[in-house]
């Protein structure tokens, strides 16, 4: 019973971690996303040649790679001193995600109809007022399905930070095996992630439920 | 002076010439119709006159003051904020009302005009619940638009369209994506702005309704004014033969 309650404290502290990389990298990669969205739609054919660039080379190849790239890259490339693990982790995940949600967005943006905007348009409003007084909402309203399913695979990704020793979940029940051979603990992490992607399950759904009010 | 003077407007898409040569003028508190064939053009000379479409050629000028030359070059260089003030002086009914869906009635008619700051809060709200009055839709001012028929809808995008008390108020098909029996209802409201001082033009299909508002009707065909003149000239004496074809076909649909 001691064990079981210190292995759930440790678990517990690891999986602080977890939520840490996970809430950073939803701060970031949010308004990164929209951002990338708009490079990639740009008319300014270079901005846009070189988003789609950086987003098919992200897509194509493993976040695992990239965390290690990322971490050892500069020092092995320019003999520079390198980030610290968690820095280091957290620009490949913001990196990484902003790129998957940029396509959500864009996939959003140009499913509203042309009319949304010249109805703004004619209504004399700034194209800054047009998306975010007129658009944006219903963008929103469009990709809370696809997000909620990108932001809970985020959720089970962030175990991909052992590959550098940052101490996650996963790496302290990992710990139980080598020192007090244990394997148990690593199975009980399951049950964290159930339950965390159980309370965003939820809601996601309110936040639908909430936006249920208008169609469009 | 004219309220609105097109001259010579011309716009092609690609090899297509959608305009060829169009020029009228239109006084205060008039109604103009403009009837012709799909193709024809009727569209797209509305979306030159609220800039959402640049034309190539020719020149609009508003109350006596040039707003548009295509001769300026590509106009599409003409400045965002330039743009958007000269787009007031004309307001744009759609097809298919384009109204914003998350916005209840009221709020989608006090967007714009609270957006460009035209008066305070309470200024707003009131011309707006006027309008909305005047549409005849007070009893649904708090309904979003997917809680309203087609008809209905449309007359929220009218009152919206005149929140902004444009020169010139445009309808582009404003029946067409209606069904028949929701048809009148709209068309009523539109032909109840006439005894004010707004100044409109209609595209449209409704014959009668041409024929009964109208103080002048433009037929176009093939991207010019076939025929121009009141609805007794138009519809009592046509004088081109596409006009008489034209209007044998829309009699054969009642």
């Amino acid at each position: 019973m001691e064990t079981f309650l210190n292995v759930t404290l440790d678990l517990l502290q690891g999986f602080g971690t977890t939520l840490k990389l996970f809430g950073l990298t939803l701060v970031f990669s949010l308004p990164l996303g929209l951002i990338f969205s708009f490079f990639s739609m740009s008319k300014f054919k270079p901005l846009s040649a070189a988003m789609k660039l950086l987003i098919w080379v992200i897509r194509g190849t493993p976040l695992m790679l990239q965390i290690i790239v990322v971490f050892y890259g500069p020092g092995l490339i320019f003999g520079w001193n390198g980030l610290d693990r968690f820095p280091a982790v957290l620009i490949a995940f913001v990196l990484n995600y902003s790129c998957y949600f940029s396509e959500i967005y864009r996939g959003g943006i140009e499913s509203i109809p042309k009319g949304q905007y010249e109805a703004g348009q004619v209504l004399g409003m700034t194209k800054t007022q047009i998306f975010f007084k007129i658009v944006l909402l219903q963008v929103i309203k469009r990709i809370i399905p696809p997000m909620s399913n990108e932001i809970i695979t985020l959720v089970k990704d962030t175990s991909l930070a052992r590959i550098i020793a940052v101490y996650e979940i996963i790496w302290s029940a990992q710990v139980y095996i080598k020192s007090a051979g244990l394997i148990w603990p690593l199975f009980y992490t399951g049950a964290f992630y159930l339950i965390f992607n159980g309370i965003l399950t939820v809601v996601f759904r309110k936040i639908e439920k909430k936006l249920d009010y208008f169609k469009g | 002076m004219s309220v609105l003077e097109v001259r010579n407007i011309k716009k092609s898409f690609g090899k297509t010439e959608v305009l060829k040569d169009i020029s009228f003028s239109l006084e205060k508190g008039e109604v103009l119709s403009i009837i012709g064939s799909s193709g024809s053009g009727k569209t797209t000379l509305l979306r030159c006159l609220n800039f959402l479409e640049y034309a190539d050629e020719g020149t609009i000028t508003v109350n006596g003051k040039l707003l548009y030359d295509g001769k300026d070059g590509k106009s599409k260089r003409m400045k965002e904020a330039e743009i958007r003030t000269k787009r007031l002086h004309f307001g744009l009914v759609f097809q298919n009302f384009n109204l914003f869906p998350q916005y209840n009635v009221l709020k989608n008619i006090m967007l714009a005009p609270t957006l460009l700051n035209h008066g305070d809060e309470k200024a707003i709200e009131e011309n707006a619940k006027k309008l909305i009055e005047r549409v005849g839709l007070s009893d649904k001012i708090n309904n979003y638009p997917c809680e309203l028929s087609g008809g209905q809808q449309q007359r929220v995008a009218i009152a919206r369209a005149l929140a902004l008390n444009p020169d010139i108020l445009c309808f582009d098909e404003p029946t067409s994506a209606l069904d028949p029996e929701l048809t009148g209802e709209v068309l009523k409201v539109i032909k109840s702005l006439k005894t004010g001082d707004s100044t409109m033009i209609v595209v449209t299909h409704e014959m009668g309704f041409a024929r009964e508002v109208s103080d002048k009707i433009i037929f176009m065909a093939d991207g010019i004014i076939e025929e121009f003149g009141t609805p007794e000239e138009i519809f009592g004496n046509p004088k081109s033969e596409k006009m008489k074809a034209f209007l044998s076909r829309s009699l054969e649909n009642i």
